[in-house]
Order: C-alpha cells, then structure tokens, then sequence
C-alpha cells in the first residue's frame, strides 16, 4: 500500500510575521521556514503505518518553489522514502494544489493521502476536501485517530474525528483522503542519522506543465493588515459596574 | 539505546562566522588540490544563523581573502558606511568627537553595515554548495575523547528527555560525531569551549577573560529619519563614568536602524539591569531621534568576549583548536569581531587541512596559533590589545590613555595591561545605590517579556533545565541575601526571577529557562560561577531573523 503525504513549507510557528509595509503580504525574506504542523503529522503517521507493516511505501510531495525541496528532506528524515517536488514560482491557492495532486495520484495510484487539515500560514483548510472531490474519492478530515484495515476484500479506514461536543468515527473506503487534527500523533523529532539518511532518498521534480495543471491564481488579495492594536482596558470597581458596562456600554448583556 | 557514529576528517561544532569560514577554507583547499575531505558542521540554532546577534559593523578584509567574488556571489553586504559619528553623551545632550581626533580603530570607512545572521545564512549556503555537511538543529553536548586523552569529536545531545531526566515517549539518543580534528566554534562562553579551557589548562599564563553583555534591537524607521551608511557610536550617559559601556547605532538598508547597547560584565554595582540601561539609552535625544515613529522588529541580546590577545586561551589541543569568539578573537576597541572570527576560522582550517593532508590525526595543530602569529589579525590584535584595560580607569581617563596609546604611540607602547575576572567584581547591594529605571513607555521603551517575545525564544518545556545550579541553596543565601539576587537584572531575557509565597516569604529561584536567549550572561557573571549553562535540546532558543 502506497501513502501520498503533501506537505508544504510555511513560516515557523514560532516567528512572529510582520505585514510587509506596502500590505501586500507577509514579509517572508530571511524567515525561518518549517514543515506545516499538521503535514508533519501527516507524515509521522504514515511513517507509522509503514512501520507497523500497513504500508509499504511512503511517497512525501510538495508544490511551491525550489526552496520547498528542504521541506520534503525533512518527510524524508521522518521516514518517508521519496518525494515529488512540483516546482512552480506562481502563488499557489488551494484549488491549483489539489489539481497538482490530482494529476499526482493518477500517476502515483497512492491507496490514502493524509495531509495535514489546513497550513498554517493561510488557514484555508480546503486542499484535501478539494483533493477528495476532484479525485471523486470519500474523505475524513480532522481525523484524531486512525486505522487501516481489510474488511470483506475492501480496503477500508476507520477514522476518529473532532467533532463539536465529541468524536466521531468514520469508515470510509479506501482510496481515499484523510486530513489530520492535532492530537492524530506527536511526530517524532528527525534525528542526525535519519537527516544524513534522507539527504540520498530520490526526490523528483517536476512542473506544473508536465502535469498539464494550469496553476494560474483565480483568487487576488487586495490587502494585508495587522490586527488592531488592543487598546487599554478599564478597571471596574465592583460587579454592578461590571454588568452595567456590558449590558449599556458593550451592549453584549 | 546505543548511539550511533560516524566519521569525518574534520567537525565543527557552531555555524557562525568562523566555523562557517573554516568548512569553507577547508572546501576550497580539497577542491584545488582534487583531495577528498569530507567536513561536518553542526550548529545548535533551527537554522544557520538565527542564534547569530551582533551589531554588526563588518571589517571586508578577511572576506574579501576567503571568498574575494563575495559581491558578484550575492553576499548579504551592501551597505557601505558613509559616516562615522562618536558621541560622548551627557544626561541631556553629546559631544560629538571630531572625527581627527579618533584613533584609526574608530573609524569605518571602507567596512559594511550588515545584519551578521544574514551573512552567516549566506555563509552557511556557500559551505553547502562547496560540499560541506551542514547540521544545524543539533548542539554539541559533548565532548568525546580517545583512549589518549585526545578529542574525537562531540556528541549531539539526546533529545525526549524528560524534566526528570528519563527517557520520554519520544526519546532519540544523540549521535556520536568523530574526527580526525574538531574545531570549536561556539561563540563567547562556548559550553564546550569552557571545558576544553579546564581540561587542557589553555588558561595557564593568560589573564582571565573579560566579557560584556550587547543588547540590540533592530527598528524599521520612517523614511525621513533614515540615513543609510550612517554609524553611531556613543559612550556616557545613562551609564556612570566607572562603568563600561557604550551604545550604537547603525542604518541598515531599506529604513531598518539596528541599535544596541553593550555594558562591560565587570560592573560593580548589583542594581544594575542592561537591559533598563539600553531601554532608556533609547530616551536620548540624540538616539530617539533615529527610533521616533518607527517600529521595533526584533530583540536579542548575546555575551561578548571583550579581552582580547592578553585573555586568549591556547588555541590549540590534542585534537582541535578553539576559533573565532570561543577563543575570544573579537577586537573591542574596534567594536567589532566577525573579521577576526573569519581569519580566524580560515588560519585553523589551512592547519587542519595540511594535517590530515599529511595523514596526521587528533595532534595539536602547531600550525594555527603559528599561523595567526605572523598574521594580520595578530598586529591588529596587537595594536589594540591594551583598550579594556585602559578603560578600567574609567570613561574619562580611559579614553584619554587609549587615545594616546593610538594616536601618539600607534599602539606600539612598550607595556601590556592585564584584563581580570568579572564575576568577582560586585559589591554587596548594601553598599550600592539602587537605580531607579523608568517604566516603559511601550513605544520606544518595552519590558523584558514583551521583548523576549520578538526573539522567536521557544524551548520544551519537559527537558532538563539547560540552566543548572552547582548549588541550590547558592540563589538564595549568597546571591539574594547579598547581592539583591543580580540575576534578574542581568538575564535580559527574564529567565531568573525570585518568587515569594503569599506573605512575602519563602524567597526562592524560579528559572524560566524557556525563556533563555543563549547569551550566556548568567554563566559569566554570577557571583560564585554557580550557574552552569548547557545546551538544551537542539533547535531551540531564539530564531533570529538576520539579527
């Protein structure tokens, strides 16, 4: 069973952005850039299906700019066993990504993809719903759990989500798309030796026009702000006031 | 869970200026002789660069020898300095110094203002391309020897471990890295580099080493109030004329200003914060001018080894060499240091590279310390060696014995001041007057938290305090009761804090180590040297972005 794990390369989750002066975007030169979150969980569970003899092969891809080689390094370095770099200098939106790994599934035939439920840079938790319709396959997102298993000749998964209120559990048939929540795993840390590892597994690069994907954004950002500023807060006196704020000045009670 | 290893003909332990220029040096001469070598660099930053603070004002000499098409290579160098201002301020005002009465030390013409991270990144990519394997995400934790006594190499540390020191659900042992040579490029107050001072007595016959402790933080700033190319230097206020110190300013490209303050860690006076010092040096009206309607982008803070040529250890062991600020190469009276850290770097490397040419291994390499010697970097070392001491007789007398020293004397003078320790030079808090800081104002002036927040600073929390005390009683019954607990003044990352029970009693010392900025202060200039620093897990600590 062959695993596809998209994953991209986003700004650390420990920088602080800064909304370029102009407000065209996010200031990311000489950013720190990480694996997104969620993919890295992606990753480590497949790793894991691999390791407990469920897969066989874990394929990791990614679509951006050549840079985005280091982030399907570090899948590698996790334990996935090649990549696939689609190398594109156009912004990529959610509907372009999912076509890319559209054409990559008809040629890869993976049995799952998990991808991480949304990057965290634009939040947009859309590529791997997107991915499972145009691929005309069943999806569970947000998954918290998962398992693979055999049932009646047909490859099925059996899927935890988060649910408001509670979990859900899901069986789907396979193939099919899973998109992982936080609690799905704790990805491992990649260790020196696996890093030196990953630097020889194959990595292919390929365009979008290979693909015949046209990439071309259909969504145009007008602006880019910061949040505004919070201004100072007021100390009430006791809890009359309190509830006289809210209800005549907040208007919220 | 037995480590694995692996081998190289050299390691080196630290991604800054001078690890990188040795991986580099070290590239080149196998390339042009068509030799195999193969060299690993591992640094303990996420990425290369991002534990790099400095002002920076770069001197291009020792770049210009070890990559002379830096330019048409697209090095991050390209703000030329236009202008040198010294001042000398008082409470309300300066006195700018003619620029004909500056030694030649103080003058920049001919240098670069630039951001060091960048240049350490841009560094690391050219190792890279020139075939060096470099790690960063991985701390050398320890040292390894041979059955000799020789270094082999170092360890990287295990990463998983719990608060308690077990092994956690994610646990992964560190990787033993040997070779034939290893150089320690740690920076000042390198973790290792200390160790290797004590183990090979590298000290023997040298004064100690004298260090201060640089505050910066880097502005965007109104179009109007930029003035790129432009270097400020300024001493005096708000520090007391005994007291070491001095602050900068310098216009980067594209309205960024990077300011900073350094203060000597050989400060008397228990009261004393840096980093309230370099928050209200910003109220100046000869610095606030530069920051007002600007944005503060960034914050960090590092340890400086100010000692110079009378405080450098041996550089060389049975196994490796110490280069760059691990061994103290940063020239103070110039203020700056990265050239010194890449000749440095270079000189050990052609040492290094000639001995495992010759089929040596794990020998000391003679050749370096000979090589700086007839250097350069030595005469230039040399020239200025006797700065910090001169300005141990404070602001005023120490800027007129220099001044003579270089003007007159031309740094030949026929003595050789001495340098002394740090952590032995407080004074009881008693005896102290206390200092009374502004409070920030949030615009100019900021708080330590909320600064810590704009260096990127993240650690595990469950992992062993990478912050260790010889003695934990030491905290409270020596540093509180007699110094006023100067921990957390001194920490510019508000790491250390004295926290009471309810009624006020009960003192005792919580280290917030996810806090810590690897400066390395606290290692320096606690009073009996109880606080240890080593590396948490690599990775971790600041990210900063070209800083």
């Amino acid at each position: 069973m062959k695993i596809l794990v998209p994953v991209k390369r986003v700004v650390d989750y420990n920088v602080k952005v800064r909304v370029k002066a102009d407000g065209t975007g996010v200031d990311i030169a000489n950013v720190k850039m990480s694996m997104n979150p969620f993919d890295e969980i992606a990753v480590e569970e497949a790793v894991r299906l691999k390791e407990a003899g469920i897969a066989t092969e874990v394929v990791a891809v990614s679509c951006g700019v050549a840079a985005f080689q280091e982030t399907i390094r570090a899948a590698m370095a996790i334990g996935a066993d090649r990549g696939i770099l689609v190398e594109t200098d156009v912004e990529l939106q959610p509907l372009a990504v999912a076509k890319l790994l559209k054409a990559l599934c008809d040629k890869e035939q993976p049995t799952v993809v998990i991808c991480g439920k949304q990057a965290i840079d634009d939040d947009s938790n859309q590529t791997g719903q997107m991915l499972a319709a145009l691929m005309g396959w069943p999806q569970a997102t947000f998954a918290s759990k998962m398992a693979l298993g055999d049932a009646g000749g047909q490859m099925r998964a059996t899927v935890t989500r988060e649910i408001d209120g509670g979990l859900e559990t899901l069986e789907i048939k396979l193939p099919a798309v899973v998109t992982t929540d936080l609690r799905l795993n704790e990805p491992r840390y990649a260790t020196l030796p696996n890093i030196m590892k990953a630097k020889k597994k194959p990595l292919e690069t390929v365009k979008p026009a290979d693909l015949g994907v046209d990439v071309a954004p259909r969504l145009a950002t007008l602006k880019v702000a910061e949040p505004p500023k919070r201004s100072a807060g007021v100390r009430v006196a006791d809890v009359a006031q309190l509830v006289d704020k809210l209800k005549n000045e907040a208007k919220v009670i | 869970m037995q480590r694995e290893s692996m081998e190289f003909d050299v390691l080196i332990v630290g991604g800054g200026p001078a690890g990188l220029a040795a991986a580099i040096r070290l590239k080149q001469l196998a390339n042009e002789k068509g030799t195999e070598l193969s060299v690993c660099l591992i640094e303990k930053a996420a990425e290369i660069g991002a534990h790099i603070l400095s002002g920076a004002v770069m001197d291009p000499r020792a770049l210009n020898e070890l990559i002379p098409d830096w330019k048409e290579q697209g090095a991050p160098v390209t703000t030329a300095v236009t202008e040198d201002r010294v001042i000398f301020l008082n409470e309300t005002g300066g006195r700018k110094v003619p620029n004909g009465l500056l030694p030649d030390c103080f003058l920049n013409h001919g240098n670069y203002i630039v951001r060091l991270g960048n240049v350490a990144k841009w560094l690391g990519e050219q190792a890279e391309a020139l075939g060096v394997e470099v790690y960063p995400g991985f701390a050398g934790a320890e040292i390894l020897y041979d059955e000799t006594g020789a270094v082999k190499g170092v360890a990287t540390g295990d990463m998983g471990v719990t608060r308690e020191g077990e092994q956690g659900p994610a646990y992964q042992p560190g990787m033993e890295l040997h070779a034939k040579y290893t150089l320690f490029a740690e920076g000042c107050r390198g973790h290792l580099g200390k160790q290797l001072e004590a183990k090979f007595n590298l000290r023997d016959g040298v004064d100690p080493q004298t260090y201060g402790i640089g505050l910066k933080e880097l502005w965007e700033v109104p179009a109007e109030r930029h003035e790129p190319g432009v270097v400020v230097h300024t001493t005096g206020w708000p520090l007391p004329s005994d007291t070491y110190g001095g602050g900068f300013v310098y216009h980067l490209e594209d309205n960024l200003v990077a300011i900073g303050y350094v203060v000597g860690l050989n400060y008397t006076n228990p009261h004393l914060s840096p980093f309230e010092e370099f928050q209200r040096y910003k109220t100046h009206p000869e610095i606030r001018k530069y920051l007002e309607g600007g944005k503060r982008l960034a914050y960090g803070a590092r340890a400086i080894a100010a000692g110079g040529l009378q405080s450098q250890p041996k550089l060389v062991f049975p196994g490796g060499a110490l280069i760059g600020d691990d061994a103290g190469f940063l020239n103070a009276a110039r203020i700056k240091g990265s050239h010194a850290a890449i000749k440095s770097g270079a000189l050990a490397a052609e040492a290094a590279f000639e001995a495992v040419t010759a089929e040596r291994q794990r020998d000391k390499l003679a050749a370096f310390p000979e090589a700086f010697k007839s250097s350069w970097l030595y005469e230039e070392l040399h020239k200025t060696r006797n700065f910090k001491p001169y300005m141990k007789k404070g602001l005023w007398m120490g800027s007129l014995l220099f001044g003579f020293d270089q003007k007159v004397l031309k740094g030949k003078a026929p003595w050789t001041l001495h340098n002394s320790s740090d952590h032995d030079k407080l004074k009881p808090a008693a005896e102290c007057p206390k200092i009374d800081y502004p409070k920030p104002d949030g615009v100019l002036t900021f708080d330590r938290l909320s600064s810590v927040f704009l260096s990127n600073t993240n650690h595990e929390e469950d992992q062993p305090c990478h912050l260790q005390l010889k003695d934990a009683s030491v905290p409270i019954a020596v540093n509180l009761a007699k110094y006023d607990a100067p921990e957390q003044r001194y920490c510019p990352a508000g790491v250390y804090e004295i926290v009471r029970d309810e009624s006020g009693q009960n003192a005792r010392l919580q280290i917030n180590a996810q806090n810590c900025v690897h400066c390395k202060t606290c290692d320096i200039k606690d009073p009996t040297q109880n606080i240890n620093w080593v590396v948490p897990q690599g990775g971790e600590g600041p990210i900063y972005q070209g800083m």
